[in-house]
């Protein structure tokens, strides 16, 4: 609203200015015209002809220098009216786009439920799209992978975008997560319907054991420990080969179960007990769905705690430690919180990585990974749900899109394999990021509570 | 030379018996008591006692580097001061030792509310966000500390409206009602300076510490900070202290001044008393003691009783 009053400040000085302007451009376009008669007079005005004799004959070419003259004066008051007009335009737009925020904001609105919608009938697209049941597997995998991400992101957007602790690390409460139910499973036999919470309680303990020694630090500090942190927990699973399997991994972890009955052909399977004729695709599409369901519920948690006093406190946090102090808020408690709530969602997401593969090794959760985590949040924006969303959906579904550019290889030859150069596009598109949107895709901070009184 | 002239004073005031215990409010909120804070060899702070009124405004003033804003961050749970003893005691009798509570319980306890030097708002917060964050602890609790909170439970409901409803007083009090949903770091210097105070005012405090409120405002902005503290001091009875160098501000609403050089205190008392003691005069305009009658003369100051007291203190 107050660019609509500067809009309506500018526009009567443009219109009085105008006149002005014209009388300008007009001056300034004979200006043009005369320099035209200057260089016509020597250049034009006089053809030279062979005469009869020896002589050269003069013809005067005033009518043409006229016609020059005349053009030019045209040409340039045209160009000038053009460029003032496309200026004009141009501020226009910039005043527009100073009014574009909730444009934008409404663009977040639809995309936020389309995104979502897609989502939810991902399994059917697929199936229609490719044709069957077993063809659309690819892209169920896809969407799997892409959700899996999209929850780690949300998951470290609390640590990071919401408190503000930069935590290079976040791999290790995924990994946490994922041996707690290799190992729960595999040693004492427990379904994973148990051990889902429970590896999302280990990984919040690890996260407040993290928490405790690096309350202090903050920033560069914070995410050298936090690094630190990921990797030893990484050569841990690896040389504690008594305890983890080692390098070797843990394999054949129990799949999961359709809350209690299992995915397999025959008598007392899914497909035999609900009627239907068994197929592998079952137990992908039930993955689908838990791993959606996963990511939904770290969504509505973040976006209540962002409401809630907590929410806010880690905010604060990330805005001004000592003023948060100051307010009597306790910042030790309140990064613990953050640390042990986003940890917990990195260990729901690991247990689920456990039950989809069968298999752990600690290879999966190399340094790489918090690396791809890291870069989701901060491309998406930092704390907000729908920009690390779009970031995720990016940043893992490009690759999978590279491989399928076999046209390519038409171009640069048989040898070219565009997957080799994701690092770089992903390097391009990092640079690119920086230059034209260095606060993430979406860096618009929705307020967690509005006065509702928008009367200026 | 400046140096000799401050041990003098500090010999000065421990002449007179139990400076601490003697004279001042009758009913103190807040006792400083031989407060002494040491930076390696660096003393900032030097056996300062005093005593801040119950519902009264307390101004510390003093020249650049005399150890004010040290002092506060003693009194705030900044600093663990190296000695002494920070009293406070509430309405109800609770006494409490600040510099023995952690940082955020002088706050969250004692009810010690703070602004700082440079803002420290939560920019990207709007002004509404900003008078709820210090709203913490009741809206904590009220949210079963995020668990009946998470499950929308209409507890927690009852208490963000309420905690909205007394947050929507203070902007419309320091009229910001209009940009309410704005971040806070977008707002001008001045009603940045005014929401902070409303933010720590909504802690509920008992003793509010500013540190240099006018700073960078113009004449009308500190004429309506007068009032707004005025107005703290007598709806809410809020003790105040204050560190201002804005000399309008400190002598039309301190009720008391306290003034420190080289982290000692020179002088201890209502505004008239400040206004005319030679040695307050001496700090600020850098003077030795002896050519205080005669700067003032300089510069207009009428001072019978100003040149017996120089005389006295040479």
């Amino acid at each position: 609203m107050a660019t609509g009053s500067t809009i309506g400040a500018v526009a009567p000085t443009v219109g009085r200015r105008s006149g002005a302007a014209f009388a300008e451009m007009l001056k300034d376009s004979a200006l043009f015209a005369l320099v035209t008669l200057g260089l016509g007079i020597p250049v034009v005005a006089y053809r030279t002809d062979l005469g009869q004799g020896t002589g050269l004959e003069l013809t005067g070419r005033w009518g043409l220098v006229a016609a020059l003259c005349l053009a030019m004066f045209v040409l340039r008051l045209g160009q000038r009216l053009l460029l003032g007009e496309v200026g004009r335009r141009r501020e226009a737009h910039r005043l527009a786009t100073l009014d574009a925020v909730p444009v934008v904001a409404r663009a977040g609105r639809v995309l936020g439920p389309l995104t979502l919608a897609v989502a939810l009938t991902l399994p059917l697209l697929a199936t229609f799209g490719a044709g069957g049941l077993s063809e659309g597997r690819y892209w169920i995998d896809l969407g799997i992978l892409i959700l899996t991400y999209v929850m780690l992101g949300w998951g470290l957007n609390i640590v990071v975008g919401l408190a503000g602790l930069l935590d290079l690390g976040y791999v290790a409460f995924y990994a946490v997560g994922a041996y707690s139910y290799a190992l729960l499973s595999t040693v004492f036999g427990l379904s994973f319907w148990i051990c889902l919470p429970l590896a999302g309680l280990f990984a919040a303990a690890f996260g407040v054991l993290l928490g405790f020694p690096v309350l202090r630090l903050r920033g560069d500090y914070l995410a050298i420990v936090t690094l630190a942190f990921g990797e030893i927990i990484r050569l841990v699973l690896i040389n504690w080969v008594d305890f983890s399997g080692g390098a070797a991994g843990i394999s054949s972890i129990p799949r999961a179960s359709f809350f209690g009955i299992p995915f397999t052909a025959g008598e007392g399977g899914f497909a035999g007990t609900f009627g239907l004729t068994f197929s592998p695709m079952h137990r992908i599409i039930f993955l689908y769905y838990l791993i959606l369901a996963l990511a939904l519920i770290t969504n509505l948690v973040t976006l209540r705690m962002r409401r809630l006093p907590l929410g806010r406190a880690w905010e604060a946090l990330r805005e001004d430690e000592i003023a948060c102090r100051s307010l009597g808020i306790d910042t030790t408690m309140t990064k613990l919180t953050a640390f042990a709530l986003g940890a917990m969602f990195a260990g729901f997401a690991g247990s689920f990585f456990a039950v989809r593969q069968g298999f752990v090794s600690p290879e999966s959760f190399n340094f790489l990974e918090s690396a791809i985590i890291l870069a989701i949040v901060v491309l998406g924006g930092m704390g907000s749900q729908i920009g690390v969303a779009v970031a995720a959906i990016v940043m893992v579904g490009a690759p999978e899109l590279l491989r399928n550019l076999t046209f390519l290889k038409a171009v640069f030859g048989e040898g070219f394999d565009p997957n080799e150069y994701r690092l770089l596009l992903f390097g391009l598109a990092m640079v690119c990021m920086m230059v034209w949107r260095p606060r993430g895709l979406i860096s618009e901070r929705t307020p967690s509570v509005r006065l509702g009184n928008r009367a200026a | 030379m400046t140096l000799a002239t401050g041990t003098t004073r500090l010999a000065v005031v421990q002449d007179e018996p139990s400076p601490a215990m003697s004279g001042g409010p009758a009913d103190p909120i807040l006792v400083v008591d031989h407060l002494t804070m040491r930076f390696g060899g660096l003393t900032a702070v030097g056996d300062l006692s005093f005593k801040v009124g119950r519902g009264d405004i307390t101004a510390l003033i003093g020249p650049n580097g005399a150890g004010k804003t040290t002092v506060f961050n003693c009194i705030t749970g900044f600093y663990k001061p190296t000695e002494g003893m920070i009293r406070l005691r509430q309405q109800g009798g609770e006494t409490y030792l600040l510099e023995r509570l952690p940082g955020h319980d002088v706050n969250r306890l004692a009810g010690v509310a703070r602004t700082f030097q440079n803002i420290r708002l939560f920019p990207q917060m709007t002004v509404l966000e900003n008078l709820l964050v210090a709203m913490h602890k009741p809206l904590m609790r009220a949210s079963g500390f995020s668990l009946a909170g998470i499950l929308g439970l209409p507890g927690y409901r009852r208490a963000q409206a309420e905690a909205i409803a007394k947050a929507a007083a203070w902007i419309e009090r320091i009229g910001l009602t209009h940009r309410a949903d704005e971040p806070a770091g977008d707002l001008p210097y001045g009603d940045q300076r005014r929401l902070e105070i409303a933010r720590a005012m909504c802690t509920d405090p008992v003793l509010l510490c500013l540190d240099e409120p006018a700073a960078g405002l113009n004449p009308r902005e500190s004429a309506d900070l007068n009032t707004l503290l005025r107005m703290i001091r007598d709806e809410y009875g809020t003790s105040v202290l204050l560190i201002e160098h804005d000399m309008s501000v400190v002598m039309q609403i301190s009720d008391r001044i306290v003034v420190l050089d080289y982290g000692i205190k020179i002088a201890d008392g209502t505004p008239d008393e400040i206004r005319n003691d030679t040695r307050v005069i001496a700090a600020y305009l850098g003077v030795d003691d002896d050519e205080v009658a005669a700067v003032e003369a300089e510069v207009g100051l009428a001072g019978t009783s100003a040149g017996t007291s120089a005389g006295t203190s040479a």
